[in-house]
């Protein structure tokens, strides 16, 4: 196999992957820094737990109109947004943080979603919308993906250095007279954002795996937030074009293969990033002496 | 000189309706250099709260006799993300956000205050660094750089010198008689009593209720000071919510 038909012959020859290389290249620009973000916030695991809020709205939906994209990607948003502004409610008025008052929601939403899809699909129903199909997106499907990494991009860049402070310093923000809800709500709206744009290619499980995996590894890599964000968007990219090339050739579920592609980048921070492990070996001799 | 910043007239301080500062009244004047002192739990974090207007008065007024905006203030402790990825620099550039905002560019201007407010914290050399590799001592020293950014009337500082090395305390010391030179005007909640006769003119004395309010000689007596211990012990959390008369 030459290097051509190894890495360009798969996009050139079929449609389908050229979509699913557009929609995996989106989601990564969109997803990876706001990942980023969330492991700032010290809420690695709070964009799993969006990533099931999102599942009743898909349910309702799914009930209602079937497997049509705008329904389902319409109906999660909504129990997304529920689900933070009542989990933001929750964490204004009483003594609960916002992870717990997420949490709470959340799982609650999950319950509520998987009971509504067993009682009225098949099995392979609830396959297809947990697990997702990058393969199987439509021209429909691509616009949404690339138009929520837009409104992603520009509100992120718009809201950028409130988004910063009130993540570095909350009372600060507070007392010059920033609005802490703001930007707190309107963060993690972007976030269901991305997992609702990216449910229906990777999947409501996987699609957290996209956000997090390259955010948390380029936190190895640079000391300062742009370069981290840089860095995230990069890794994703080459993981969605690496795990698409990998699910072809093996041919394999190219959900998994993605973020098994994220992963091995990951492991790859993990022992030679600047703050990972082989570097921090090297520099012990230097001490020493 | 004497000319009022802040007046308080008969204010109490609420947390979830159990009072915490009890009928208070006074006046800050422009330009004044105040300590806050008292026993734990005296209330000193709770009135700058109440200055603020971060906690509302449940009873009296706090009158503000300057824009709110014009008010900094460092708190005790706070939710700050001490390993947040950004550098020096832009840390103390975030003190300009009074006046820029979110959208507002930062110019040129604005970047030489932030490198020499850096300078005039002892931290010139800085800048480019990512604040998770400063000690303690340094971090506040940035964070006094961005107090300044802020370019305020009013300062409040609670407790800002707590846990902080000796070095650090007198050079951040210095820089408030600075503050207090260039017409400032300062409140800080502070515990060593040695240290307020030797830097703050006047001084708070708070216990609950206020003790005392005035020139620091006078008002750290030891008859001044043992009041405010009878008041703290004598105190019970149980009571009535704020009976007028407590019997202290």
């Amino acid at each position: 196999m030459t290097v051509y038909q190894a890495l360009f012959e798969p996009f050139q020859e079929f449609a389908f992957m050229r979509r699913a290389l557009v929609a995996s290249l989106a989601l990564a620009l969109g997803g990876a820094p706001l990942g980023v973000l969330l492991t700032l916030r010290r809420m690695s695991l709070i964009g799993d737990a969006m990533s099931h809020a999102v599942l009743p709205g898909v349910a309702v939906a799914f009930i209602y109109f079937g497997l049509s994209l705008p329904a389902l990607s319409l109906g999660g948003f909504a129990a997304g947004v529920a689900v933070v502004l009542l989990a933001g409610l929750v964490a204004r008025h009483t003594e609960l943080r916002e992870d717990a008052s997420l949490t709470a929601a959340y799982l609650l939403a999950l319950a509520l979603g998987v009971l509504l899809i067993s009682r009225s699909g098949s099995q392979l129903d609830l396959l297809h919308i947990l697990f997702g199909n990058v393969l199987g997106v439509n021209a429909p499907g691509l616009l949404l993906v690339a138009g929520i990494a837009s409104v992603t991009l520009l509100l992120g860049a718009l809201l950028y250095r409130g988004l910063l402070l009130e993540i570095f310093d909350p009372d600060f923000l507070g007392a010059v007279g920033g609005r802490r809800g703001v930007y707190q709500q309107g963060f993690l709206l972007l976030v269901v954002l991305n997992l609702v744009g990216a449910f229906q290619t990777l999947g409501t499980l996987m699609a957290v795996g996209i956000m997090m995996l390259p955010a948390v590894s380029a936190r190895l890599w640079h000391d300062t937030l742009p370069a981290q964000l840089l860095n995230s968007a990069c890794q994703a990219v080459l993981a969605g074009v690496g795990g698409l090339l990998w699910s072809f050739h093996a041919d394999l579920p190219s959900g998994p293969a993605i973020i098994l592609c994220a992963g091995a980048l990951y492991l790859l921070s993990l022992t030679v990033a600047p703050r990972g492990w082989l570097p921090r070996l090297w520099r012990r001799p230097h001490l020493r002496g | 000189m004497s000319e009022a910043l802040v007046s308080l007239h008969n204010v109490t301080l609420a947390y979830r309706r159990h009072p915490a500062v009890h009928h208070v009244s006074g006046t800050l004047a422009r330009g004044s250099l105040t300590a806050v002192v008292g026993p734990n739990g005296a209330g000193k974090s709770t009135l700058l709260k109440g200055i603020l207007g971060q906690l509302p008065a449940q009873e009296g007024k706090v009158m503000l006799h300057l824009p709110a905006s014009c008010i900094a203030y460092l708190p005790q402790q706070s939710a700050l993300e001490r390993q947040f990825p950004i550098t020096v620099l832009d840390a103390v550039l975030l003190g300009a956000w009074t006046r820029r905002g979110l959208l507002g560019g930062i110019a040129h201007g604005e970047r030489e205050r932030a490198l020499t407010a850096l300078g005039e914290v002892g931290l010139s050399g800085f800048a480019a660094r990512p604040v998770g590799t400063l000690s303690v001592g340094q971090f506040q020293r940035v964070l006094f750089a961005r107090l300044m950014m802020q370019d305020a009337e009013l300062i409040l500082l609670d407790e800002p010198f707590n846990a902080i090395d000796a070095r650090t305390t007198a050079d951040l010391l210095a820089l408030v008689h600075r503050w207090h030179a260039a017409g400032r005007t300062v409140l800080a909640v502070l515990h060593d009593h040695q240290q307020v006769r030797a830097h703050f003119p006047s001084t708070l004395l708070l216990a609950r209720r206020l003790i005392a309010w005035g020139d620091s000689a006078e008002v750290l007596s030891a008859a001044h000071l043992q009041a405010a211990q009878d008041m703290i012990e004598a105190w019970d959390d149980h009571a009535r919510p704020c009976a007028p008369e407590l019997a202290a």
